[in-house]
């Protein structure tokens, strides 16, 4: 981004922060781009004639006679089919040591879909994981974070799910990804053989984490391009929003705002609603799915991170060791589809909810079971037997490497009912007793 | 009664994300609505703060790209909706522009579109006569909107007695033609079309009264209507943290319900949520007129990406139609999820105002706030012996599920009814996740409706459902020994305690809300169920040991919840029942 002829070159820089600087300028527009000593900056408050800029690349060895120069636009990316198959950094400036993209300059961030132009969601996402599909089944146009603990493999489940949708376009945003967790993913996406329907905006933790905050907006950016220009269906993956959080509470705390809960900035959930929102289902077929990470820390999901971030998402997965089985599992307790309503039992088997709301009531009388196991306390006949199921379906359903069709886990499900518990036990509409119940 | 105009211009002083501070050359007013004026477009504000000749204002559309010294015209009036017919089946954004008639994909800052149709034509009835004497709020005629009686009244603002010197004779006019001339005291005559504009956070208070409520307000969800019952014209809230199943509770109560009007106020919560409803609502049928429930519907949409100005405006402009229709003698079901939001919104403002926070944050008159808005539900008797009602449910998302955090303390004062959202409950899938011991309805107290269910429902309805109340207590008590003493370490006795209270849970309590037959259950249904329920748990089973309560209670719920699942009095409802009688046969 070279500067033009004729722009006015602000060397006062009057006040440094960590993260922003202020100076005196006239005529700059809000959330204006900037350079600050060739580092990129926005500006983020204006009183009077005192411009203060958040530098993205951090403030660290900028001299008060720095050369300012303003841009005259919001940040932007600029969209074309060519952005396919590449990476950038959060500027949206190549990192793969290809050419520069051409293309229309489209600015990040841009407005809200008028949500009587949205589509209510009603294609399923299938990813062949039985503690996704069958009970949080994911629908396009949906908004779902992993809740993880970092030691969890949710990078690895996130681009086993990315792979296995049927996506025309998957756009990751990585935000203070290790570059091992960068290089995997890049892996991920070359053995696939499907780097020409992937883009990458990455930011890593060598990089500044000021510079995450224009990571999602960015690839999100691109997304619109694909799913409302060309139409088609875009999956994005967003890793680690927590990491995103943390950068905004850094601007924020510099700015000298109060904080609210857990010293996050007060519009935590105006902000991460922004990005969020930005999933959506098109009448005529384009749409942007979003799955994120939010890690959480000692599986606390009360902090105000990923509290704010459930209320808008659209459910929440939760992975978890089941030491029973020695497999990573997706707890079913935990774990919520809020779209899946829309889906499962109109574009799966009608079967399907009761099957889900059954097994999942028959594990947590197993958890019981175990509890009292635990406790010293005697097991009943309908103890034991729930035990070994809870075991068989963590093994064959919610194991997250399971990878069959839907019906066949529906079916897997009937068969372990009909193995471990009798008719009025599994208690399900007659109908469909009737129709798929397994034993006598 | 047009006002005067002033016309105070200001100029841009300061920007902090959507708060704006103006140097301003004229006087202005609290919450006064101005339009800064930016590349050919006005962007609505509203006057938070005055200081000197410094004003704060809060801008209602993102603030990108605006600049020192830009112009700033004041509109002499504060935030207001326009009232009239065509409301109704409309989707609004919170400042009540009609977000069908915006164009394009994305919302474009500064498209302001009108709330009505000025082009339509509505046949037009005389109520009054002339020479009638009038005041404000009174019916002068009505006009039939969608199934709708709409009164056409006299406006709010006119204060004082009027007499009525014209009035159009039935046919049919414009919103904006003249239907009537009213004269005031002193002669001065004064026109009245079909719409008129009021101030959306100044109460409607063009009623008599406001007594206590009495009437059940049926929702067809049994944990309400059995257990907590709210009334119309109550208040009600339903705290939960996220998963609990809030929306899925207040989607089906909006349905349900037996209210004339609905009108749900979609308040900084999930685009698809708000779609579902323009999705579902014109689809689904209105069960009291055969026809589609969106046509006694409006939605007020500030979606959790819109901008965050318009969040709090969204509330109140809900209230406002909602006491437009109230004076027309309509019960009106208002349903805002989430008030939380709104509280994040103020919390947001007054953070960039630098003012000394409350408690978490939030500005110091958040009670004060809340509690005033919900005393604007209600019962009232119009002038004209009539009654209508607004009835009103918030929902509130507490930070972390923790329900001692401010808006939940707030709200709790201020509402009625109390719907707790246990995770407990909604861990397990017991749903609708109501917590049935935390949650009360302060209305089953009030003699006014103990007199209406005695009469409306059965004599002995109230003890029946303290016992319901008491055979759940006691059945959590017993749990909770079984489970520290183990299953053979009581006596069997509390496992029969245990499972009576279970017997209640997951047939009373816990109900489908995606089943045709299970979501809704009328009051007759919802008698027969509780009497046919508490029977069983009147019945001293005989146990030799504890692990023959389970399958046999088991089996006792597994047929119930088969009748729940059957249409009333069909065949296969009844020869459930005659199953479950050969069952309690079994061990009496």
């Amino acid at each position: 981004m070279e500067t033009k002829a004729f722009q006015k070159i602000y060397t006062k820089i009057i006040q440094i922060t960590k993260a922003t600087c202020s100076l005196r300028a006239t005529g700059v527009g809000y959330e204006e781009l900037a350079m600050v000593n060739g580092r990129l900056a926005q500006v983020v408050k204006i009183i009077g004639d005192v411009v203060t800029l958040q530098v993205f690349g951090g403030t660290e060895g900028i001299p008060t006679n720095a050369e300012v120069v303003f841009m005259g636009k919001p940040p932007v990316l600029k969209v074309s089919d060519d952005l396919a198959g590449r990476f950038f950094n959060a500027f949206g400036n190549p990192i793969d040591g290809g050419p520069e993209v051409e293309g229309e300059e489209r600015e990040i961030g841009g407005p809200s879909v008028n949500p009587v132009r949205r589509k209510q969601p009603s294609e399923l996402i299938a990813t062949g994981i039985a503690g996704i599909d069958m009970n949080n089944t994911l629908v396009t146009g949906q908004k779902i974070p992993f809740f993880a603990d970092p030691d969890q493999p949710f990078n690895q489940v996130m681009a086993m799910v990315a792979m296995r949708a049927k996506a025309d376009k998957i756009i990751l945003g990585g935000m203070g990804l290790t570059n091992d967790d960068y290089l995997f993913y890049k892996n991920v996406f070359e053995n696939a053989g499907a780097l020409e329907r992937i883009i990458s905006f990455v930011n890593t933790t060598e990089n500044p984490p000021v510079e995450r905050l224009l990571v999602p907006d960015m690839a999100l950016t691109a997304a619109e391009y694909f799913a409302v220009d060309k139409k088609q269906s875009v999956l994005v993956l967003l890793t680690d929003m927590t990491l995103y959080a943390d950068a905004l509470s850094i601007v924020s705390n510099r700015m000298d705002q109060i904080p609210s809960k857990d010293s996050m900035p007060g519009s935590l959930y105006s902000d991460l609603a922004k990005i969020y929102e930005k999933a959506v289902q098109f009448p005529d077929g384009g749409s942007i799915t979003i799955i994120a990470v939010t890690t959480l820390s000692g599986g606390d999901i009360t902090h105000a991170i990923p509290d704010n971030t459930g209320y808008i998402t659209e459910g929440q997965l939760f992975l978890r060791k089941d030491s029973d089985i020695g497999k990573v599992i997706v707890d079913p307790f935990r774990s919520l589809s809020r779209l899946k309503q829309l889906v499962i039992g109109k574009k799966t088997r009608k079967d399907h909810p009761q099957v889900m709301n059954t097994a999942i009531r028959l594990f947590a009388d197993a958890a019981q079971a175990k509890t009292k196991l635990e406790n010293g306390f005697d097991l009943t006949d309908y103890d034991e037997r729930t035990l070994k199921f809870g075991k068989e379906y963590s093994d064959k359903l919610l194991a997250i490497d399971v990878n069959i069709d839907i019906d066949m886990m529906l079916d897997t499900a009937w068969s372990l009912f009909a193995k471990y518990f009798s008719k009025a036990e599994v208690a399900i509409r007659s109908e469909f007793m009737d129709l798929y119940w397994k034993g006598e | 009664m047009e006002k005067e105009v002033k016309q105070t211009k200001g100029k841009i002083a300061g920007i902090i994300a959507n708060l704006v501070t103006v140097e301003v050359d004229g006087p202005v007013s609290q919450n006064e609505i101005c339009y800064i004026k930016h590349a050919g477009i006005d962007l609505m504000a509203e006057v938070i703060k005055v200081f000197e000749k410094k004003v704060f204002i809060q801008v209602f559309e993102s603030t990108r790209g605006l600049k020192i010294g830009q112009e700033v015209e004041f509109s002499g009036g504060m935030l207001e909706v326009t009232l009239g017919p065509g409301i109704l089946s409309r989707n609004y954004d919170g400042l009540q522009h009609d977000l069908d008639r915006m164009e394009g994909v994305f919302l474009k800052r500064g498209d302001y579109t009108d709330a009505l149709d000025y082009e339509k034509t509505w046949d037009f009835t005389p109520l009054a006569n002339i020479g009638d004497t009038v005041i404000a709020g009174d019916w002068l005629g009505e006009v039939t909107e969608n199934v709708i009686p709409h009164k056409i009244m006299v406006p709010f603002s006119f204060s004082g007695k009027f007499t009525i010197k014209k009035l159009a004779a039935a046919g049919s006019y414009k919103v904006l033609d003249e239907i009537a001339i009213l004269a005031d005291s002193k002669g001065t005559e004064y026109k009245v079309t079909m719409t008129q504009k009021w101030p959306v956070k100044i109460p409607v208070k063009t009623y008599v009264n406001k007594p206590r409520p009495y009437k059940l307000l049926e929702t067809g969800v049994r944990t309400i209507d059995t257990l907590n019952p709210i009334v119309e014209g109550g208040t009600g809230f339903i705290p939960g943290p996220f998963g609990s199943g809030k929306t899925v509770m207040q989607q089906a109560i909006s349905k349900q319900a037996e209210a004339d009007i609905v009108i749900v106020a979609a308040c900084g919560e999930r685009a698809n949520e708000v779609v579902e409803i323009f999705t579902e609502f014109p689809e689904l049928e209105d069960p009291r007129t055969g026809r589609k429930l969106m046509e006694r519907t409006t939605i007020i949409a500030n979606t959790s990406n819109m901008p965050v100005a318009a969040r709090e405006a969204s509330v109140y402009t809900a209230m406002t139609i909602a006491e437009y229709y109230r004076t027309m003698g309509l019960k009106v079901l208002l349903l805002a999820d989430s008030t939380s939001r709104w509280a994040q919104a103020l919390r947001e403002m007054s953070n960039r105002m630098e003012e000394l926070p409350g408690p978490d944050a939030f500005p110091m008159d958040l009670p004060a706030i809340i509690s005033n808005f919900y005393s604007r539900a209600g019962f009232v008797h119009l002038n004209n012996g009539a009654t209508g009602s607004i009835t009103f449910i918030g929902t509130v998302s507490p930070a972390g599920g923790n329900l001692k955090e401010p808006v939940t303390e707030s709200t709790k004062k201020a509402a009625r009814c109390f719907y707790a959202l246990s995770q407990q409950r909604a861990d397990s899938k017991r749903y609708p996740a109501i917590d049935p011991i935390d949650s009360y309805s302060k209305y089953l107290e009030y003699p006014e409706l103990q007199e209406y269910l005695k009469t409306n429902i059965s004599e002995n309805w109230i003890d029946q459902v303290l016992r319901a109340k008491n055979f759940l207590l006691r059945g959590k008590e017993a749990s909770e020994q079984i489970n520290i003493l183990g299953d053979d370490g009581v006596p069997v006795d509390y496992h029969l305690r245990f499972w009576r209270g279970e017997v209640i849970d997951f047939v009373v309590l816990q109900q489908d809300a995606f089943d045709e037959i299970d979501k809704r259950t009328s009051l007759e249904r919802q008698k027969f169920l509780l009497e046919t329920v508490l029977e069983i748990c009147d019945i001293d089973f005989r146990f030799e040991s504890f692990d023959e309560v389970n399958p046999y209670f088991k089996r006792i719920i597994n047929t119930l919840k088969q009748m729940n699942y059957s249409e009333y009095k069909s065949e296969k409802f009844n020869s459930f029942y005659n199953e479950l009688q050969t069952i309690i046969g079994e061990r009496k």
